[in-house]
C-alpha cells in the first residue's frame, strides 16, 4: 500500500523528502494499528471456540472460526429475568426519538441565534459556549436531584429529557447556519414567509451537513447508553446496560461478551461510514470566535 | 439615554418575538439540565442536603471537610489533575498531529483514516476488550506477550496493582479520545486556502512543521480554541473508563477521579450537598484551565 500525496489539494510549495513521507507512514501505521488493535481482538474473541478462548498462550488469530458465541450471545439473553427484545426497544426507541427531537430543538434554536439580532442573543449563546466544557458525567450528581424534583427518575423519559438540550448540537448548527447568505432568507421574508417556515423551507434542507453531523454525535451518546444513572428499574434499561452484565460474569463468557460488544459497536459505524462527508463539512464551521 | 436603550431593546425584542418561541424549547431544557444543576449545586454546597431532609446551611463546612478532612477527596482531586494535565495535551495533540499528516493523504486513504481514529469514541462499550488486552492472569493478551517475549516472568496485575492501573486507563483514555476535536481539525486543515503556503514559501519557510506552526495553526485559532474545550471536558469528565477496566473503588483509591467519587457520594450515599461543594470545584477548576488556554490560545492565533 503507498500513500499518494496530493499535491494538487495541499498546494503546498515546500516540498517533502522521499525520507519524511516514510516516516509519517510509519507513524500513521502504527497508530492507526494501535487504534484498531481493540476492534481487531474483538472480533478475533467473539469468533473463537471455547477451547481456543482457554487455550494458552492466548493466540492473536482464531484457527476455527465459530459463530458459537453469537448463538451463546442468544441464548443468555434469552435466559435473562427481562426478556431481550425490551432491552432492544428500550435503545432503539431511545435512540430514535431523542435523536430526532435534539435535532429539531437545537436547530430551532441555532437559526435565530445565527441569523436574527434579538435582545440576550449573544448572552445565550455565550453561555451555551461555555457549557460545552459540562458534559454529561461531570454535571450527573446536581442534575440528578433536577431530574429527581421532576418526578422524571426512573422513568422512561429519564432516558431522553436530560439530553434535549444539546450544546454541542446547537454550537455546531448555529456556525454552520452563519455560513448562509443573508439575501436568501432577506428575499424569503421579502415574498412575506414567516421565520418558522424559512427554517423549514430553506435553512433545514441547506444544513443537512450540520444537523447530520448532529445526529451522529447525538446516536453516539444515546446509543451509548445516556440516563441510565437514572434508572434503577431493569425493564426500562438499555441495551449497553444489559450487555456490560453479560460481559461482568467473567472468563467462560469473554467470547460472548465479544460478540456483545461487536453487535453493539456496528449501529454507530454504519452511521458514521454513510455520513462521513457530511461530518467534515460541518466540523469546518466548528470553531470558537471571538 | 439608558432609558432610550432599554426602550429600544424593548422593541426589538417585541419584533422579534418568534426568535423566542424558537429558543424557548432549547433553553428550557438548558435551564433545567445544565445551567440549574450548576448554579444550584454552588448554593447545595453549603448545605447538607441529603434529598429526604431539607436542607440546613452550614456554611463553608463541606469545603473545609474536603479539603482538611477527607483523604480520599485529596487523592481524588490530584488524580484528575494528574489525569488531565497528562491525557488532556496528549489527546490534543494527538488530534492534531494525527488530522495534520491525514490531510496530506489522497481522499479516499483520508476518509479511511478518518475513520480509524475516530472508531474508538463512537464504540462506547468495547472498553471491555481492553480488559481481556490487560487481564491480570495469563490469559490477558499483553502478560501472555510479554511471557513469550521473557519481559515478565510473573503475570503482572495491569488492572489493581497502583503501580501500572492509571496508566492502563490513561492509554485506553487517550485511545478514545479523538473525537470531535479531532473532526475539527480535520475540516480546518480543510478550509485553509492553500495559497498562503505559497505565498510562505517565497518568504522563505523551509520545512513542514515550520508552516504548521507559524502559518497554519495561526490561521486555525477558532478550531483549536474548541478543541480546547472539547478535550478539557473530556480530561476532567474522565472516570467511566477507570470505572469500566478496574472497577470502583480501586486498590489504594489510585483509579478514583472526583467524577466517580462525586457520582459515589450523590448517588449511592445521598451525601449532596457534599457532593455538589466537590462539583463545584470541579466546574471552578475546570472553567479556570479553560480561561488560561482560551488566552494562550488567543495570543498566538488570530480568532
Amino acid at each position: 500500500m503507498r500513500i499518494r500525496l496530493s499535491k494538487e489539494k495541499s498546494g503546498s510549495g515546500v516540498i517533502r523528502s522521499g525520507g519524511g513521507s516514510a516516516v509519517v507512514f510509519i507513524i500513521l501505521l502504527v497508530s492507526a494499528l494501535f487504534m484498531l488493535l481493540p476492534f481487531y481482538y474483538a472480533i478475533v474473541q467473539s469468533l473463537k471456540p471455547m477451547q481456543e478462548i482457554f487455550a494458552f498462550p492466548p493466540k492473536f488469530y482464531v484457527r476455527n472460526p465459530t459463530l458459537s458465541n453469537y448463538k451463546s450471545l442468544m441464548q443468555l439473553t434469552n435466559s435473562m429475568w427481562i426478556p431481550f427484545w425490551r432491552y432492544v426497544f428500550n435503545s432503539v426507541s431511545q435512540t430514535a426519538i431523542g435523536t430526532v427531537l435534539i435535532i429539531i430543538i437545537s436547530s430551532l434554536a441555532a437559526f435565530p441565534l445565527a441569523k436574527c439580532d434579538f435582545p440576550g442573543r449573544n448572552l445565550i449563546f455565550k453561555t451555551v459556549v461555555t457549557s460545552l466544557l459540562f458534559v454529561g458525567p461531570i454535571t450527573a450528581v446536581p442534575a440528578f436531584i433536577v431530574i429527581a424534583k421532576l418526578g422524571l427518575y426512573n422513568t422512561y423519559l429519564a432516558l431522553i429529557v436530560p439530553s434535549l438540550a444539546s450544546s454541542l448540537g446547537l454550537f455546531l448548527m448555529k456556525n454552520f447556519m452563519e455560513q448562509l447568505n443573508d439575501s436568501l432568507i432577506e428575499s424569503a421574508k421579502i415574498d412575506g414567509a414567516g421565520l418558522v417556515t424559512i427554517y423549514y423551507r430553506i435553512v433545514m434542507p441547506l444544513t443537512k451537513p450540520a444537523w447530520i453531523t448532529v445526529m451522529i454525535l447525538t446516536i453516539q451518546s444515546l446509543w451509548g447508553g445516556a440516563g441510565n444513572g437514572y434508572i434503577y428499574d431493569e425493564q426500562l434499561k438499555s441495551l449497553p446496560v444489559a450487555l456490560s452484565q453479560i460481559t461482568a460474569s467473567g472468563m467462560a463468557r469473554s467470547g460472548a461478551s465479544a460478540a456483545a460488544g461487536v453487535v453493539l459497536m456496528i449501529p454507530p459505524f454504519i452511521f458514521f461510514v454513510l455520513s462521513q462527508r457530511n461530518v467534515v463539512q460541518t466540523m469546518a464551521n466548528a470553531g470558537i470566535k471571538e | 439615554m439608558r432609558k432610550d436603550l432599554f426602550l429600544h431593546n424593548l422593541k426589538k425584542a417585541r419584533d422579534n418575538k418568534v426568535c423566542y418561541l424558537m429558543v424557548f424549547p432549547f433553553l428550557l431544557f438548558f435551564l433545567a439540565f445544565t445551567i440549574i444543576p450548576v448554579v444550584a449545586s454552588f448554593f447545595l454546597s453549603f448545605t447538607n442536603y441529603n434529598m429526604l431532609e431539607s436542607a440546613r446551611f452550614v456554611g463553608i463546612e463541606n469545603y473545609i471537610r474536603m479539603f482538611l478532612d477527607d483523604d480520599v477527596f485529596i487523592k481524588a482531586l490530584s488524580n484528575t489533575i494528574i489525569f488531565a494535565v497528562v491525557t488532556g495535551p496528549i489527546s490534543y495533540f494527538a488530534c492534531l498531529i494525527f488530522a495534520w499528516l491525514i490531510n496530506e493523504l489522497s481522499p479516499t486513504v483520508r476518509a479511511i483514516l478518518t475513520f480509524v481514529f475516530y472508531a474508538p469514541t463512537m464504540s462506547g462499550s468495547l472498553y471491555v476488550i481492553w480488559a481481556f488486552i490487560f487481564s491480570g492472569d495469563s490469559y490477558g493478551l499483553l502478560n501472555s506477550f510479554l511471557q513469550t517475549l521473557g519481559v515478565v516472568s510473573e503475570p503482572v496485575q495491569w488492572l489493581t496493582d497502583t503501580k501500572t492501573l492509571v496508566t492502563c486507563v490513561m492509554v485506553v483514555s487517550v485511545w478514545a479520545s479523538l473525537g470531535a476535536s479531532f473532526l475539527s481539525f480535520i475540516a480546518g486543515f480543510q478550509t485553509i486556502d492553500t495559497s498562503v503556503y505559497e505565498a510562505a514559501a517565497i518568504d522563505g519557510i523551509r520545512n513542514r512543521v515550520e508552516e504548521l506552526v507559524r502559518i497554519t495553526l495561526p490561521l486555525m485559532g477558532p478550531q483549536l480554541m474548541f478543541g480546547a474545550v472539547m478535550q478539557i471536558a473530556g480530561a476532567f469528565g474522565a472516570g467511566g473508563i477507570s470505572q469500566a477496566l478496574c472497577g470502583y473503588p480501586t486498590t489504594d483509591d489510585a483509579g478514583t477521579t472526583l467524577v466517580l467519587l462525586i457520582s459515589d457520594l450523590g448517588t449511592e450515599r445521598y451525601e449532596m450537598g457534599y457532593a455538589c461543594a466537590m462539583s463545584f470545584v470541579l466546574f471552578a477548576l475546570m472553567i479556570l484551565v479553560n480561561n488560561i488556554i482560551q488566552t494562550v490560545i488567543r495570543k498566538h492565533a488570530s480568532t
